[in-house]
């Protein structure tokens, strides 16, 4: 089936399967490939990209729901993703750095409902991003830092 | 993966209905995020999220919550958490994370009576009713009852009667984001007292006996310690992964009787 995705400001027509999930879509179609591939059962985080300007996982999003949708992935936000990027890497919490793209994005849904959150606000919006490689200390300090949050 | 054979995104539900009934392959798909796990294949795929079922609408005396609100809708909503002293926003703030949350809808959720679901619990303590587009009103208590589901008939909307309540929601887990090993909702209002334990593995049921046992009675110590041995001793439980059938009795007896505390001030 074909449908026109509004992915970063562009239109994108793509001939899809009725089952394709947007993950796929935007990796292997539109080659975007800051939005990582992870557990594909919701899990991880590794996939975030913001729907309308709400994070959501695209590994259970369908393609063809995202038609009509405003779709952004870090591709789109280069400039906002290096600003909080360069917080996370300030900080050594870029390990392996796959689970960063999905970290900014949902940094990034959180920052457009509430700019100024407090350390628990962060660490719940941010419940839904895992990282295999720095225990979240590191996350920590640099968003902390990026919030201005006070101690 | 579940594949499909075609999708449908249609404009209404009752245009949804129409098109379930006269395709029988046909099933619905609310958030979607559980039947990603599955490996069915499904002749047409019936998607509701441009049905205009997306909403919490306050009426005189009740809350309406359209089958594909998000959980991260009811967490945020104003109206659910002054009208239900935050019980569903405890019920699902737990439920993986907010871009999860954004997609799961309490329709699916429902629907599928998941025995797992922090939710549901809450939905059964606070009496919520279930509206389909064709078969109409039911108490949420008696569709988790029947057997089976209602495969040609959608979920159109949640009713929760209004009235002024204390809540208190109760889980252990493993781990944050987790599968509950048992969930406990209570509510307490001028009616008496709900008790809805979830997670047993099995479906969200009522301790009827210790809520009659409880009536309408001011909660102290000793009538909540005998509330909770009693929910314990009235309900079933079973094994899985998660816990055994004997852990999650003694659980049971805990959980209700920290609810009961917390509702009762005691």
């Amino acid at each position: 089936m074909l449908v026109t995705l509004n992915v970063n400001g562009r239109k994108h027509s793509v001939d899809i399967k009725p089952h394709s999930y947007l993950l796929d879509v935007l990796r292997d179609d539109l080659g975007l490939m800051g939005v990582k591939k992870g557990c594909e059962t919701g899990n991880c985080g590794v996939c975030t990209i913001l729907v309308d300007d709400a994070p959501i996982l695209s590994c259970g999003y369908l393609a063809a729901r995202a038609e009509g949708h405003k779709i952004t992935t870090i591709e789109g936000v280069e400039e906002k993703a290096r600003a909080i990027g360069s917080f996370i890497v300030d900080e050594g919490a870029d390990q392996c750095g796959y689970c960063t793209p999905g970290l900014v994005m949902a940094t990034m849904g959180l920052e457009m409902e509430n700019p100024t959150p407090t350390e628990d606000e962060i660490r719940h919006y941010l419940t839904n991003n895992l990282c295999r490689c720095t225990g979240y200390a590191g996350h920590m300090r640099g968003l902390k830092k990026y919030f201005k949050v006070v101690d | 993966m579940a594949t499909f054979g075609d999708y449908v995104k249609p404009k209404s539900i009752e245009e949804a209905y129409e098109i379930v009934g006269a395709k029988k392959p046909a099933r619905v798909m609310g958030g979607g995020m559980y039947m990603r796990m599955g490996t069915r294949r499904i002749g047409l795929l019936v998607d509701l999220c441009d049905a205009g079922l997306d909403y919490i609408n306050e009426t005189d005396d009740s809350v309406e919550i359209g089958a594909m609100t998000t959980f991260r809708s009811m967490e945020t909503s104003e109206v659910l958490n002054r009208c239900f002293d935050e019980l569903i926003k405890a019920s699902v703030r737990d439920v993986i994370g907010i871009q999860f949350r954004n997609l799961v809808t309490i329709g699916g959720t429902v629907y599928a009576k998941h025995g797992f679901s922090d939710l549901l619990p809450s939905l059964v303590a606070l009496d919520a009713k279930v509206v389909f587009v064709n078969s109409g009103e039911i108490s949420l208590i008696d569709y988790l009852r029947e057997d089976g589901y209602r495969k040609q008939d959608i979920i159109e909307k949640i009713i929760i009667p209004k009235k002024e309540v204390k809540a208190s929601y109760q889980a252990m887990r493993l781990s944050k984001g987790d599968y509950a090993i048992l969930v406990v909702s209570v509510v307490k209002s001028s009616e008496g007292v709900k008790i809805a334990v979830g997670a047993r593995p099995q479906s969200a049921i009522l301790a009827t006996g210790a809520m009659e046992l409880l009536g309408t009675d001011d909660l102290t110590e000793e009538n909540v310690i005998e509330a909770s041995k009693k929910a314990a001793e009235e309900l079933t439980f079973g094994t899985n992964t998660r816990g055994s059938k004997e852990y999650r009795k003694e659980i049971c007896k805990v959980l209700v009787k920290r609810a009961l505390k917390e509702v009762g001030s005691c």
